[in-house]
């Protein structure tokens, strides 16, 4: 990512719609060649955030600039329109042929009918859907549609991509496949990108940069690991899958460390707390270890709690394991270590954590 | 009962025979009815777009009026019609009060409501974001709207069907602004009225079957290209 200058840059933008504020957002700027994954929940304004960067809602206030170029939103901004595109949640087909539905964009811009081949041709292999290219846009199947109107989209190669949800309606076999394609296409096209989502593993897996929303609001932006474990409060933690969120009081600070009273027991966290400070801890399931005997003596692990399972609850692949250690903790852990513990509800346990691996942010 | 079977065996005959008088009947009947359709289609498939997509306060009230239009009363049509061709109407001058040419526009009159309204319900039944999807693909205004229209074309048929129906069936305002003149105004509908009226019931039931079979095969025409283009 350079320090360039940016692509795209958003500056005190607000969009209403129907009579309701549905975006405010201060700064944004896109870099060419990033992969941007706006996260949050639904109804939080992603779609409309990608509308308004694709020129298609009035803006209430604030300026949308292309290398530079303020646009204007609307039917005015044809040229810019043209440079990016986007595909919405649902794929909106044309009733025409899969081919047909590929090239409207390039037809739209007047290519020759030559080098529309070409290019459909091409964009129908990228998303593996070369087989389907004379067939109704009717009869496809949800994974099917959604390839088509991701190749619709890519078809104009554009500077921008906009992707609205490209995996919701999916089922996770068809889900699982187009993720790995769209991997690869923005891989290998090297397309600037934004996609929303509402499931942090998409974001994870295919963005650079994660910003996640609030109420029409960016609440947090940066890399993918450090929104993933340094939440920049209470509603990205638990949003980007941080069960074990508590409140606790500073009781001393020495060195790097810091300790902090959750009901009634005392964690060791890193970092610099001041005392008698309200703060709020987080601590990811997967972060915590669960042992059948005291891990004192054997590990460098600060916090450690005796504790009784609770419920166990087996996810596929993972199971989670709620413990009580006088507070709540929930941990995951694999089927595997499932077995090897033998645990059962109301086993006697030790939970275990790193002081590194406790995230602390102020109330408020 | 006999007067019935009577009546049907004549028409069969008068059919069959290709009777010069209900030939010429019934090929200005489709002559006014067509070129009324078309006009309607001119007029209101553009008017039912812009009602479908623009925004512009009164829009509600437009669309309400284009609705109540769609059952205008022929005869109210053929009414006012006749008052504005009158000698000394607002369109006087043209002349053509008691010719085809006041009843294609008394019929276009009719037709135009209901093509504009189920344009506008066509456009406004495609999903939500199809016209920002276009949009987003790099359309210019011109663009959207021909894919729009092209997005809407089953229901669209659905238009002409309707328009031309509702015209090659109507009497009221075709005898008001035609005047049922023999060899000059007189079509399917009106001559049926008058030939009931004479007591010429086999006549009669020779037209109607011929309005029957003609508002039939239009609309299986059209029936046909719509089904053949339904996703299956």
């Amino acid at each position: 990512m350079s320090e360039a200058a940016p692509l795209l840059e958003i500056r005190n933008l607000a969009v209403a719609r129907g009579g309701s504020p549905v975006l405010r957002i201060p700064s944004f700027v896109l870099h060419r060649n990033e992969t941007v994954a706006l996260i949050g929940p639904n109804g939080t304004g992603k779609s409309s955030f990608l509308m308004a960067l694709a020129g298609l809602l009035p803006l209430e206030s604030g300026e949308i600039f292309f290398r530079q170029q303020a646009i204007v939103p609307g039917f005015a901004s044809t040229e810019y329109r043209r440079k990016i595109a986007m595909a919405f949640q649902e794929p909106l087909l044309f009733d025409t042929t899969v081919f047909d539905n590929v090239a409207v964009g390039l037809k739209l811009r007047h290519l020759g009918s030559r080098e529309i081949n070409d290019r459909v041709k091409c964009c129908l292999d990228r998303f593996r859907i070369a087989h389907l290219a004379d067939r109704s846009a009717r009869k496809l199947s949800g994974g099917e549609a959604q390839r088509t109107s991701l190749a619709r989209a890519f078809a104009t190669c554009p500077e921008i991509i906009l992707l609205d949800e490209p995996f919701v309606a999916l089922d996770p076999p068809a889900r699982q496949a187009l993720s790995d394609d769209l991997e690869r296409v923005l891989r290998e096209s090297g397309t600037t990108a934004i996609l929303t989502t509402h499931d942090q593993m998409d974001a994870l897996r295919l963005a650079d940069r994660m910003v996640v929303m609030q109420q029409g609001k960016i609440v947090q932006s940066g890399t993918p690991s450090s929104v993933h474990t340094r939440p920049a409060n209470e509603f990205v933690a638990t949003f980007v899958g941080m069960e074990n969120i508590f409140t606790g009081t500073v009781t001393g600070a020495d060195n790097g460390l810091f300790s902090v009273s959750v009901a009634g027991r005392t964690m060791a966290i890193m970092g610099d707390g001041v005392p008698h400070e309200t703060v709020v801890i987080c601590i990811r399931p997967e972060h915590v270890a669960i042992s059948l005997t005291n891990p004192d003596a054997t590990t460098s692990t600060r916090n450690i709690f005796p504790c009784t399972v609770s419920k166990i609850i087996q996810l596929g692949l993972y199971t989670k394991v709620y413990l009580d250690c006088g507070f709540p903790l929930v941990v995951s852990i694999t089927n595997q270590s499932l077995e090897n513990l033998e645990l059962l509800t109301g086993s006697r346990v030790f939970a275990s954590f790193k002081a590194t691996s406790v995230h602390v942010f102020r109330k408020g | 009962m006999e007067l019935f079977i009577e009546g049907i065996s004549k028409a069969w005959s008068l059919i069959v025979s290709l009777d010069a008088e209900v030939l010429a009947v019934t090929l200005l009947s489709l002559k006014i009815s067509c070129s009324a359709t078309f006009a309607s289609l001119l007029i209101g498939i553009p008017v039912g777009v812009f009602l479908a997509l623009a925004d512009f306060p009164g829009r509600r009230l437009v669309i309400s009026m284009v609705n109540t239009g769609m059952g205008l009363p022929p005869v109210v049509v053929g009414l006012f019609v006749t008052l504005f061709l009158w000698r000394n109407g607002p369109l006087g001058f043209l002349e053509i009060l008691y010719t085809p040419s006041a009843m294609v526009l008394a019929q276009a009159v009719i037709a135009t409501p209901i093509v504009t309204g189920i344009t506008v319900a066509s456009i406004q039944n495609l999903p939500a974001n199809l016209k920002l999807q276009i949009q987003a693909l790099g359309a210019t205004r011109v663009q959207t709207v021909c894919i729009l229209v092209r997005e809407a074309r089953l229901p669209l048929l659905a238009a002409v069907m309707a328009g031309f129906g509702g015209v090659i069936s109507e009497v009221g305002a075709s005898i008001m602004v035609g005047g049922n003149i023999k060899g000059q105004t007189r079509v399917l509908t009106t001559a049926t009225v008058m030939e009931t009226g004479k007591g010429n019931f086999d006549v009669a039931i020779a037209l109607s079957l011929i309005l029957l079979v003609l508002a039939f095969s239009v609309n299986y025409l059209l029936t046909v290209i719509q089904q053949r283009e339904r996703p299956r």
